[in-house]
C-alpha cells in the first residue's frame, strides 16, 4: 500500500518497526518514501504511531527494526543534535529564559556560527515569520500565535532540509490555526524545504499537505494527495476518518468489472465501485460522501439507483443545509446540499427518492 | 408606565453622578466606598482566620524573640543597683588617674549596703566582671563588710540614750504622723497588707541622709522582710547617716525629740569616727583603683552598645572603643566559621541533592515516589539519632575507619580522625539538611518539560549543551530556593555541630547556647544572636537584589 520506492527518497523508512515494551507493537512494518521538497502529513487518531514515527526521525526514539534513510543514509545511530534536522513542537519548546533572539540565536550558537553571521541569519528568520520587533522579548510577553511564529523561526535559522512538526496548532484558536495553515505551506513551499507534519486534524492535512499518510493501529492505512484520499479511500477507516461519510453495509452479490452490486441489509441493491472487496457473498460497507448524494430528481443523472428515504432533521448552515435521513433502516445518512435559490428547503418527514453515481460510492472491506 | 421611564429603570447600576463623575453603585453610594466597605468586611473575616495563630505567633516566638534581643543593649542593672554612685561619678574624669573623692565613697556606700541587703550586689559584680574581671569578687567581699561600717555609731548612739535602741524612736522621728497612725490601726487587725511607710514632711531637709537611709531601711522591711519598721532594729548604715547628719551643718532641726537629738549633736562631735574610704581599702585595695570606678561610670548609661562590641571582639573602655587583647578575639573566628561551613554546607548539599532530584523529577512515577520515601526517611527519623549515627561511623574506631582497615587503604595505627572537627560536621549536617535542598530543587525540575531539552537537541545542541543552557538556567530557582533555606538553617544549627562538632567544628550557636546556659551573660548571648540574625536578614536581602525572591519557588 505505502509508498516503498526509496531510491531516489530524500526521508525513507525501510520495515520500521517500534516496540516500547517488547510485547506490542506501536509501529508495525512501515514503509515510507518522500522526496526533497515534499509536504507530508502524518494523520491518524491518537495512539495510531504517527508521533512515534516523527520521534524515530527526529532521533528521539531508536526504531526497534528496520532502517530510517535521510538523503540515502542510515540515521539509526546519529544523535538527534547531529541529524540537523529542524523541529517544531506542539507546546513550542520556547527556552523561557531566552530572549526571541537568544532562542533563535541558539541552534547558530551550538553551530559555532560567527556573531554577525549570527544577527543576520536572526534578523532575517524574524522577518522571514513577521516578527522583526521582538527580538528582545521573552516568549511569556507573547501570545500562543506569535510564539508558534518564534519556533517556527527557531527550527528554520540553522537552514535545515527536513522540518519536523508536532501538532505545532494545536494550542491555537480555529481563526488563527488556519491563518497559521496556510502560512506555514507557503513557507514551506518557498523555502523548498522537506517537511514532515504529524497532526490529528483531517482539515488541517488534507488543506496543508502533498500527500497525506493516514496512519491507524501502527500502519499506514493510505498514502496519497487529499484529494485522492478524500473521493477514492482505499479502506473503510480512510473513509470514516477523512470528512464525513455514509456508510451502508451489504453483501457482495455480483462483480462485473470495476462495479459491483451489492445488495443492502434491507434488501435492496445497489450499483457501486468496487475497490476492497473481499469478493462475491462476502460483507462489504459501502461508503457515500454526503455532498454526492442528491435528491432532486431533475439534477440526478440519468438511470440512478434511488433508495427511499425519510427526513428526520434539516439543518440549515447557511453556505449548505444539513439532512439527516432515515436510509435503508439507518437512521445516521447524511447529505448535505448547496444552499442555492433553486435548492428545496426539505422539511421533517419528508419522503423523498436519493441517488448518486455508482462511481462515487465505493465498496470497501466490512 | 412610559417608554422612557422603562428605559432609565434598565439603565440603574452603571449611573454616574453628574457633578462628581463618579461611577455609582446601585443604592446609589459611590463605587469606590462602596467596593472598599466590601473588601474590609473580606478583609476583617480573613484577619479573624488567622487570629489565633499570629496570637499565637506573637506570645510564643515574636515576643520572646524581643525581649531576648532588647537583653543585648539592656544595662538597668548598674543605674538601678548604684543610682546615688552613678550621680555622683559622672562629675568623676577617669583621665585623672585617682580614685574619686569621698563623696563618691559614701554614695557608694549607701547603694551597695541596700544592694547588699537585698543581695543584689552579687549580681551587678557578675555584670560587671564580663566587662572587668574581679569585680565580681570585689563586690562580694565588700558586701560582707559593710554592715560593720556603721557598728561604732550604732554603738555610740546607744551607749549615749537608751531610746536609741529602740525602733519605735526612729519610727517617731521619722515617720509622718498620718503614716503612724494608719500603721497603728493596721497593726490591730493585721488584716491586709501594711501601708507603706511615708517620711515625715520636712525631716528631708533637717536630716536629708538619715531620711533616706531610713526609708531605704523601712522599705526593705516592709517589701523583703513582710515586717513592721517599728519593731525592727534599723540598719547600721541609718546610724551613721544620723551620725553624719548630725556633725555636718543644716537646717536647724523643729521636729520631735528635739531634746534627743539636741544631746546627740552635741555629743556626736566627739564621737569615734569611722574612716569609709579606709574601710572599703580594707575590704579590697581594689577600691583604690580607678579602673574600677571608670569601668562602673562607662558602664552607669541605661542602653550599653558594651555587649555587641564584646560580640565583635571589642570592649567599651573609658578612652573608647578598642580591640580587645589577640588571645580574648574569639566570636570573629566563629562566626567566619560558621559562615565558611554552612556555605560549604550549602555547596555540598547542590553538589549531592541536585542529581538525586533531576532523578525524581525525571523517572517513571513508581520509581520516583519510592525514591521520594527514601528522601524523606530521615525527617522521620529523630535528629538525634541520625547525628548519633554518624558519630557512630564516624569515630576513630567506627564502621567507616575499620572498613578501611580491613581493606587496608589505611593502616590501623593512622585511623583517619573524622569527627569532633570540621569534617564531622560538615558531613553530618550535609546529610541532615540534604531534604531541604532537594525537595525545592524536584518541585521546580517537575516543571521544566523534557521537551525543552529535545527542542535544544533538535536545535544541534549536545547533551551536555542542551543541559547547561536549557535545562540549568531553568532550575536555578530551585537552586536559589534550596540555598536559602539551606544555608539559613545551618547558620544557626546546634544540635549537630554540639555533637559532632568537637571544638573547632562548633558554630557560634554552640557559643549563645552556652552563653544562655552555662555562663549566664544573656545579653552577650543575645549580642552574638543579634548579629547572627542581622548576617541572615543582610544575606536574605542581597539574595533579594542579586536573584530576586519572586524566583525562588517552593513548588
Amino acid at each position: 500500500m505505502a509508498d516503498g520506492n526509496t531510491s531516489d527518497a530524500f526521508v525513507a523508512f525501510e520495515r520500521v518497526q517500534k516496540s516500547y515494551d517488547g510485547e506490542t507493537l506501536v509501529v508495525k512494518d512501515l514503509n515510507l518514501a518522500l522526496p526533497k521538497g515534499e509536504f507530508l502529513t502524518m494523520l491518524g487518531p491518537s495512539g495510531s504511531g504517527k508521533t512515534t514515527c516523527l520521534m524515530m526521525l527526529a532521533g528521539f526514539e531508536t526504531a526497534t527494526h528496520g532502517e530510517i534513510l535521510l538523503d540515502g543514509k542510515p540515521i539509526n545511530n546519529i544523535p538527534p543534535h547531529k541529524r540537523g534536522i529542524g523541529m517544531v513542537f506542539q507546546n513550542y519548546a520556547l527556552f523561557p529564559h531566552m530572549t526571541v533572539a537568544e532562542n533563535l540565536a541558539f541552534p547558530l550558537e551550538v553551530r559555532k556560527i560567527g556573531k554577525s553571521d549570527r544577527e543576520a541569519k536572526v534578523k532575517r528568520a524574524l522577518d522571514m515569520v513577521q516578527m522583526g520587533d521582538f527580538g528582545g522579548r521573552r516568549p511569556a510577553q507573547l501570545s500562543g500565535g506569535q510564539q508558534q511564529r518564534i519556533a517556527l523561526a527557531r527550527a528554520l535559522v540553522f537552514e535545515p532540509e527536513l522540518v519536523l512538526m508536532d501538532e505545532p496548532l494545536g494550542a491555537l484558536d480555529k481563526q488563527l490555526r488556519e491563518h497559521m495553515q496556510f502560512e506555514i505551506t507557503n513557507l514551506a513551499h518557498s523555502l523548498g524545504i522537506t517537511t514532515v507534519y504529524v497532526t490529528h486534524d483531517q482539515t488541517e492535512a488534507l488543506t496543508m499537505s502533498d500527500r497525506v499518510a493516514v496512519f491507524d493501529d501502527g500502519r499506514i492505512q493510505q498514502l496519497a494527495p487529499p484529494d485522492q484520499l478524500y473521493e477514492s479511500p482505499q479502506n473503510s477507516f480512510v473513509a470514516q476518518f477523512i470528512g464525513e461519510n455514509n456508510t451502508l453495509s451489504g453483501i457482495v452479490t455480483a462483480v462485473d468489472g470495476e462495479l459491483c452490486n451489492v445488495t443492502l441489509d434491507d434488501g435492496e441493491t445497489i450499483v457501486a465501485k468496487a475497490v476492497n472487496i473481499a469478493g462475491v457473498g462476502e460483507r462489504t460497507q459501502v461508503s457515500i460522501r454526503p455532498e454526492r448524494v442528491e435528491y432532486n430528481k431533475e439534477r440526478m443523472a440519468e438511470g440512478v439507483h434511488t433508495l427511499h428515504a425519510e427526513v428526520l432533521e434539516f439543518i440549515y448552515m447557511g453556505d449548505i443545509f444539513r439532512t439527516r435521513l432515515r436510509v435503508a433502516g439507518k437512521e445516521d445518512f447524511i447529505i448535505k446540499t448547496r444552499n442555492a435559490p433553486d435548492q428545496v428547503r426539505l422539511r421533517r418527514g419528508d419522503k423523498i427518492e436519493i441517488g448518486w453515481l455508482p462511481t462515487d460510492c465505493h465498496a470497501l472491506d466490512a | 408606565m412610559t417608554d422612557s421611564s422603562f428605559q432609565t429603570g434598565t439603565q440603574v447600576g452603571d449611573e454616574t453622578d453628574s457633578q462628581t463623575g463618579l461611577m455609582l453603585a446601585a443604592d446609589g453610594t459611590p463605587l469606590k466606598r462602596s467596593l472598599a466597605r466590601a473588601l474590609r468586611r473580606q478583609k476583617v473575616r480573613a484577619l479573624l482566620l488567622i487570629a489565633p495563630l499570629l496570637l499565637f505567633v506573637m506570645l510564643t516566638f515574636i515576643a520572646p524573640i524581643a525581649d531576648m534581643l532588647f537583653r543585648s543593649v539592656e544595662n538597668q542593672i548598674v543605674s538601678e543597683t548604684l543610682p546615688r554612685t552613678v550621680a555622683k561619678l559622672d562629675e568623676w574624669d577617669a583621665d585623672t588617674g585617682v580614685e574619686p573623692g569621698i563623696e563618691t565613697f559614701e554614695a557608694l556606700y549607701v547603694d551597695l549596703f541596700v544592694a547588699a541587703e537585698r543581695k543584689l550586689h552579687t549580681r551587678l559584680g557578675t555584670r560587671l566582671n564580663y566587662e572587668m574581671t574581679g569585680v565580681s569578687s570585689l563586690f562580694r567581699k565588700t558586701g560582707r563588710r559593710l554592715d560593720d561600717f556603721g557598728e561604732v555609731y550604732e554603738d555610740q548612739f546607744n551607749a549615749l540614750n537608751a531610746a536609741w535602741k529602740d525602733p519605735k524612736t526612729w519610727v517617731a522621728l521619722l515617720a509622718a504622723p498620718g503614716w503612724t497612725t494608719a500603721q497603728a490601726d493596721w497593726a490591730k487587725t493585721k488584716k491586709g497588707a501594711e501601708p507603706a511607710f511615708e517620711l515625715r514632711p520636712g525631716v528631708a531637709m533637717m536630716l536629708p541622709r538619715t531620711a533616706e537611709a531610713y526609708s531605704e531601711f523601712a522599705k526593705f522591711i516592709q517589701e523583703v522582710d513582710q515586717d513592721s519598721p517599728t519593731d525592727e532594729d534599723p540598719w547600721t548604715l541609718v546610724h551613721t547617716a544620723l551620725y553624719m547628719d548630725l556633725t555636718t551643718p543644716g537646717a536647724a532641726y523643729s521636729g520631735p525629740m528635739p531634746d534627743l537629738i539636741a544631746e546627740a549633736r552635741t555629743a556626736a562631735v566627739n564621737f569615734t569616727k569611722f574612716d569609709l574610704k579606709q574601710g572599703f581599702l580594707d575590704a579590697d585595695k581594689d577600691w583604690a583603683d580607678p579602673q574600677v570606678w571608670a569601668t562602673i561610670k562607662t558602664y552607669a548609661p541605661k542602653y550599653t552598645p558594651g555587649y555587641f562590641l564584646n560580640a565583635a571582639d571589642m570592649q567599651l573602655t573609658p578612652d573608647g572603643i578598642e580591640a580587645r587583647p589577640e588571645n580574648e578575639q574569639i566570636y570573629g573566628l566563629l562566626f567566619k566559621r560558621t559562615i565558611f561551613m554552612s556555605i560549604t554546607i550549602t555547596l555540598s548539599c547542590i553538589m549531592l541533592g541536585y542529581p538525586v532530584a533531576w532523578l525524581l523529577a525525571n523517572l517513571p512515577m513508581r520509581t520516583a515516589n519510592l525514591l521520594m520515601i527514601l528522601v524523606l526517611l530521615p525527617f522521620w527519623t529523630s535528629l538525634l539519632v541520625r547525628t548519633s549515627a554518624w558519630k557512630v561511623m564516624l569515630q576513630q574506631q567506627g564502621v567507616i575507619n575499620d572498613v578501611l582497615v580491613w581493606l587496608h587503604i589505611v593502616s590501623d595505627d593512622s585511623r583517619l580522625i573524622m569527627i569532633n572537627n570540621q569534617f564531622g560536621t560538615i558531613v553530618a549536617m550535609t546529610h541532615i539538611l540534604l531534604p531541604f535542598m532537594i525537595l525545592p530543587l524536584y518541585s521546580v525540575m517537575q516543571t521544566i518539560q523534557p521537551t525543552y531539552l529535545r527542542a535544544a537537541k533538535s536545535l544541534g545542541a549536545t547533551n551536555w549543551t542542551a543541559f547547561w543552557r536549557v535545562y540549568f538556567p531553568q532550575s536555578v530557582p530551585g537552586i536559589g530556593a534550596g540555598s536559602i533555606l539551606v544555608f539559613i538553617l545551618a547558620i544557626g544549627y546546634y544540635i549537630t555541630p554540639e555533637i559532632v562538632g568537637g571544638t573547632t567544628g562548633t558554630f557560634i550557636s554552640n557559643r549563645i547556647a552556652y552563653h544562655i546556659s552555662s555562663s549566664l551573660n544573656w545579653g552577650l548571648g543575645a549580642a552574638l544572636g543579634a548579629i547572627l540574625l542581622a548576617a541572615v536578614l543582610i544575606l536574605y536581602w542581597a539574595y533579594d537584589k542579586i536573584v530576586g525572591i519572586d524566583n525562588v519557588k517552593l513548588g
